[in-house]
């Protein structure tokens, strides 16, 4: 039988993978990418949490879906703003590489 | 769920989100994504969380990723020329990713919880729309007021921040 621990350990493999395409990539759109699959790897921890905890009724604890509802909302907000800064720092400087981004590096 | 399905589409998941990190051309990353995010939906789904499942396959594999798309395609990224790789800093960025899921791993194994099976529900239909509605517009209705003032204020920003400056 699928336990709760096999579901965490899903969602932990992917933010770490998430979290290794933030240090490694250079890309920008590549580094939004991974922030996104670390949101998700969160999202499926809420989702199996409240599947996991359910209430007298026999429902699952729909907080955490309301929870993973305003993530996505905010999650989608963001990468619209990110992607519009992309696309604004492309036409100043026709880069989207970190390492040539680097006038506020000490 | 079966076991078997639940493996397939997990397995699905972490294999095309690696391929995000891995692949050097952004259109293939992005389409990896597309891949990652149907698995993750596949899972909320066999979670019984039905309608997150089908946001999940609206909001990301729909918009956002047309998003991304639509941004490569305009600037025109190829495929990145092979730089020389900074070994320290991958190495480095490996070793806190790996140390990462070391944690996680300790943690779950420490987890009395984390070993048993999904309690059954009432039924094996549940209204989830209706009762998700139903809390978003009562317990939490000033939060959700607040993120439609969040997604205007994204829009306004997005609108601004792409507009050309007049020179």
């Amino acid at each position: 039988m699928i336990t709760l621990g096999d579901y965490l350990l899903v969602s932990g493999i992917l933010f770490s993978i998430g979290f290794a395409g933030v240090m490694l990539r250079r890309n920008l759109i590549i580094i939004l990418m991974s922030l996104e699959l670390m949101l998700n790897a969160a999202n499926l921890s809420l989702v199996a949490f409240s599947r996991f905890r359910v209430d007298p009724n026999g429902l699952p604890n729909y907080n955490a879906q309301v929870f993973v509802f305003f993530v996505i909302t905010v999650a989608a907000a963001e990468i619209a703003v990110g992607l519009a800064i992309l696309v604004a720092l492309f036409r100043a400087r026709q880069t989207t590489d970190v390492k040539d981004i680097s006038s506020l590096k000490f | 769920m079966s076991p078997f399905l639940f493996w397939i589409f997990a397995l699905m998941t972490l294999i095309f989100g690696a391929g995000v990190v891995i692949n050097r051309n952004p259109v293939a990353s992005a389409l990896s994504l597309v891949v990652s995010f149907l698995g993750l939906a596949a899972l909320f789904m066999s979670l019984d969380a039905f309608f997150v499942g089908i946001i999940q396959v609206l909001v990301y594999a729909g918009a956002v990723m047309v998003l991304f798309l639509f941004i490569i395609m305009l600037l025109n990224l190829q495929t990145e020329e092979r730089r020389r790789i900074n070994g320290l800093a991958a190495a480095g960025g490996i070793g806190v990713a790996l140390i990462l899921l070391v944690q996680i791993c300790f943690v779950i194994g420490h987890f009395q919880a984390a070993r048993q099976t999904f309690p059954p529900l009432a039924r094996s239909t549940t209204d989830d729309v209706w009762n998700i509605g139903a809390l978003l517009f009562s317990n939490y209705n000033l939060p959700f007021q607040i993120i439609g003032v969040l997604v205007l204020v994204a829009t306004i920003g997005v609108v601004l921040l792409s507009k050309r400056q007049p020179r």
